[in-house]
């Protein structure tokens, strides 16, 4: 079609990825967390796409359904979890997991 | 007969292994024979190579059995070899027949006593390690024995060691002779540096070749083989172990404290006499020393209170003389002094043993009192000996061995008046203090009665010691008489210094050292049997404050506490924690410090976790990108 | 072309930055929305139209549509809302917005410095993408239907209710 610079792409994915990371980091809600894991994801993927936009070839596409398709398993077990989370902790605070007991109950509670 | 001279000291050390493997499971009967019995063939196989010695030709009168090559290295070389000659003769003759007889004693003395096996074990061992010094071919082998007689003097001294005042005369024993053997091991390696070879026969022939009469080598060789011999022989300066060493059993006391571990610094000097002949300086310091030790003891002997200190100090004593008597050269009287005093002594110290024992373990000699009656065997033994401490003329061997130092000290060039006056003095000294002990012991009204007799065991050796006390004296009697066995024996190894200054006749000597002995006497019967208890001189005024000094030994030991032990105990007391072991507890605390440190990382927070891999993930992708 | 490949990339970005600093989780997912649409522009403009579409169709119209079902689920009130903007402390920023950055500042150095190969785009339809799936992928896309399987099974179990453990089932 036309003519495009095709490191814009890369350097748009690894933007996007990087706020994704730091969304992983600042967030306490889990349900956040997993939000940002989803940002990285996508942000991977378009990176993929780029890189396959480069040869004009489709096995850029390909890979990005496989990330797709690995994205949705994910997330559906991951807010399985979620929710037998909120169901045993009543908080969807994520530094509730991999406490014990004594720790957990110095935590918020909503 | 000589080719079985290896079994003299072998014997002794199969009985120790015995006695340490299976002495456990032996009963007491076993454990005496196999103890006593082992030194007892000893002494026989050592009588009857002493029998051939004495048939074979003056000129070739020793004979050397090198069992294996102990080290060859870089031209030392050192063996396994036993060297027999007049010298050592006499010496294991002492060591294995006194030996033997105070085995017999302790039979019957130690057989209540837990460590049965353990003593006669120990004591065996001892007696190897001794035949070892004296019958070592070099000096490397004689420096084994040497430590070897010291390890079972502790081992001895702390028989009793759950008395912790045992074990700390055991270690202060230790510790002082050990001060003389560094001295005697710093000799050996100057001797060797200059000489190429630790051969002791060899050396003593080569000496005069070698090295200059008087010149700083030798003389510092000799000096520092005098300081090994006054650690162990117990001479001033570091003779305050011996009064302490009378904590352990009384058969450890005659044996290792009388008659044979503190002769080893005489033999020694009686052996490289060859090499105190060639430095006059060193020659003179053995006399000297042996003159200041003998008074020093002799007076600490006349106040001591304890019979076996009395008894401890007289060694000190009669070791002065026989350091006297090589410090003039005579070798031969020294040896002769030795031999004679081994046999009264070891009779002195048994004899004493049964006292205590008698009296219930009390030593002090005011509480006792009148035991002749009770034990007259006992006390005829001990009057023996008494009276050939004290060279009682003409009847003991005391007097023929003490008046030929005497005799050898006036005239001999390297002696003198002064060295003369001390011994005489010194001797009137040693006849008030021994019957000092005679008299509060055996006369008087009885003060503690005995419980019960000796038996045989006990009797018999007192009886052979004493009878040797008074026999040996055959074997040198007075120039005059012409009977001279023990010169001419030993004449081939130990060069006699002949008298020069023959000026004054023997006999003089002899009247003046006899009067001597009978004036000691007869000070001591009118101080302490004829004055009562309250009469004593000792119990008043100026008399019992020197008294008191001498009593403590003149203040050596309190000299050495505060000018060695306590500053020693400071500086350990700083160094409580060990700033070397820091080193080990800080690996430690290191440890701990980084588990510490690691220990946070697994804080069990997803969020931590999602930062350590963002972390990583940086840290590779740098590493990529400019690695 | 490139503007709009420009204009889209910045909302992209924009909408992102918004989706992580929200409080209330419905509007942070509605951002992310947006900025899924955005790079779904950007993937059309890149030539991909197919993916453009699934992009649209399943990333947004479905993951996104679970994700607020959930929240809805977990309805938590104003409680909450409170609570997430106690914890939505800049001063923690600090450390993670400089992490990221030294990531991107690598990642930007590492694409900014290959060839910046400007050519035309070559637009790969949806036949070619097919073929490529069941030609050479085929292997690929057998396991990734396994994973959803897996996916399904183990998101079904979770989700039931604790009565189940009884050995009853409830509805999920």
């Amino acid at each position: 079609m036309s003519v495009i610079s095709l490191n814009i792409g890369l350097i748009l994915a690894a933007t996007l990825f990087s706020i994704g990371l730091t969304g992983v980091l600042i967030r306490r809600n889990i349900i956040f967390i997993l939000m940002s894991v989803e940002i990285m994801l996508n942000a991977a993927g378009l990176a993929f796409v780029a890189g396959g936009a480069r040869w004009g070839s489709p096995d850029g596409q390909v890979m990005f359904i496989f990330i797709l398709a690995v994205a949705a398993a994910e997330v559906s077990v991951g807010l399985a979890l979620v929710l037998l989370m909120f169901r045993k902790f009543g908080s969807l605070d994520a530094d509730l997991i991999g406490k014990t007991g004594a720790d957990r109950d110095a935590g918020e509670i909503t | 007969m000589n080719e079985l001279l290896w079994l003299v000291p072998t014997l002794p050390l199969a009985g120790f292994l015995v006695l340490t493997l299976a002495g456990g499971r032996l009963s007491r009967n076993g454990i005496a024979v196999i103890g006593a019995g082992s030194v007892g063939l000893s002494a026989l196989l050592s009588i009857m190579i002493g029998v051939s010695l004495i048939n074979m030709p003056a000129a070739g009168r020793f004979y050397t059995q090198t069992l294996w090559t102990w080290m060859q290295a870089a031209g030392l070389r050192s063996d396994i070899a036993l060297f027999l000659d007049p010298l050592s003769m006499v010496m294991i003759f002492v060591i294995t027949v006194v030996g033997f007889l105070i085995h017999l004693y302790s039979v019957e003395y130690m057989r209540e006593e837990e460590g049965y096996s353990r003593f006669f074990a120990w004591l065996n061992l001892f007696v190897f390690f001794m035949l070892v010094l004296v019958l070592a071919d070099n000096f490397l082998l004689l420096y084994l024995g040497w430590e070897g007689v010291g390890l079972c003097s502790y081992l001895l001294i702390g028989f009793w060691y759950r008395d912790p005042a045992n074990g700390y005369a055991a270690r202060k024993a230790f510790i002082i002779t050990r001060i003389g053997d560094v001295a005697l091991a710093i000799g050996i390696f100057i001797l060797y540096m200059n000489s190429g070879t630790l051969d002791i026969r060899f050396l003593m022939q080569q000496a005069p070749l070698h090295w200059k009469a008087g010149s700083g080598v030798i003389t510092l060789i000799a000096f520092l083989l005098l300081g090994g011999a006054i650690g162990k022989s117990a001479q001033a300066p570091l003779h305050t172990w011996l009064p302490d060493a009378m904590a352990g059993p009384t058969p450890v006391s005659a044996l290792i404290h009388a008659a044979t571990m503190v002769t080893a610094g005489v033999y020694l000097i009686a052996r490289t006499g060859p090499i105190f002949a060639l430095s006059p300086a060193a020659q003179t310091a053995v006399a000297v020393t042996g003159a200041v030790t003998l008074l020093l003891a002799g007076f600490s002997a006349l106040a001591q209170r304890d019979l076996k200190r009395v008894l401890a100090y007289s060694t000190i004593s009669q070791l002065g003389y026989m350091f006297l008597a090589l410090g003039v050269g005579a070798y031969p009287a020294a040896v002769f002094h030795l031999m004679t005093h081994a046999f009264f002594k070891a009779l002195l110290f048994l004899c004493a043993g049964v006292v205590i024992a008698s009296v219930g373990h009390n030593r002090d000699m005011f509480k006792m009192g009148g035991l002749r009656t009770h034990l007259p065997l006992v006390f005829t033994a001990f009057l023996v000996a008494a009276a050939a401490l004290s060279a009682l003329p003409l009847v003991t061997a005391g007097f023929y061995s003490k008046d030929l130092i005497l005799w050898e000290v006036w005239s001999s060039p390297a002696g003198g008046v002064r060295l003369w006056a001390a011994g005489i003095g010194g001797a009137v000294i040693t006849s008030i203090y021994t019957f000092r002990m005679v008299f509060l012991v055996f006369f008087g009204e009885t003060g503690i009665t005995p419980q019960h007799r000796p038996s045989m065991l006990i009797n018999i050796p007192l009886v052979v010691l004493a009878a040797m006390s008074v026999l040996s004296a055959l074997l040198m009697l007075p120039s005059g008489t012409g009977v001279s066995l023990f010169d001419s024996f030993t004449g081939t190894v130990l060069h006699a210094s002949v008298a020069e200054k023959k000026d004054v006749p023997e006999f003089v000597f002899q009247i003046l050292g006899a009067s001597a002995s009978v004036a000691g006497l007869v000070i001591a019967y009118i101080l302490y049997l004829k004055k009562t208890v309250a009469n004593r001189p000792e119990s008043s005024g100026v008399a019992a404050f020197i008294n008191r000094i001498a009593a403590s030994g003149f203040g050596f030991d309190r000299l050495y506490n505060a000018l060695l032990v306590r500053p020693f105990i400071r500086i350990t007391t700083i160094n409580r924690d060990d700033f070397i072991d820091l080193l080990y507890s800080g690996i430690g605390w290191y440890s701990e410090l980084l588990n510490e440190l690691l220990v946070r990382t697994q804080s069990g927070r997803i969020r931590w976790y999602a930062a350590a891999i963002a972390c990583g993930a940086v840290l590779i992708t740098a590493l990529a990108v400019f690695g | 072309m490139n503007t709009l490949l420009y204009i889209a990339g910045f909302v992209a970005v924009m909408a992102t930055l918004m989706t992580i600093t929200r409080s209330n989780p419905v509007h942070a997912l509605l951002y992310l929305i947006v900025s899924l649409l955005s790079v779904a522009l950007v993937f059309f403009i890149l030539g991909a139209p197919f993916i453009a579409a699934l992009e649209i169709i399943i990333y947004a119209g479905a993951v996104m549509v679970l994700f607020v079902f959930v929240v809805i689920m977990l309805n938590t009130g104003r409680a909450a809302m409170e609570q997430e903007k106690q914890w939505l402390n800049p001063a923690l920023w600090v450390g993670p917005a400089s992490l990221s950055a030294v990531l991107l500042g690598e990642l930007v150095y590492v694409f900014g410095s290959g060839d910046s190969v400007i050519k035309p785009v070559v637009m790969s339809t949806p036949a070619q993408v097919g073929a490529a799936l069941l030609g050479p992928y085929l292997l690929g896309v057998e396991l990734a239907s396994m994973l959803l399987l897996a996916g399904l099974v183990a998101a079904f179990h979770l989700g039931r209710r604790e009565s189940a453990v009884d050995g009853k089932e409830g509805s999920a």
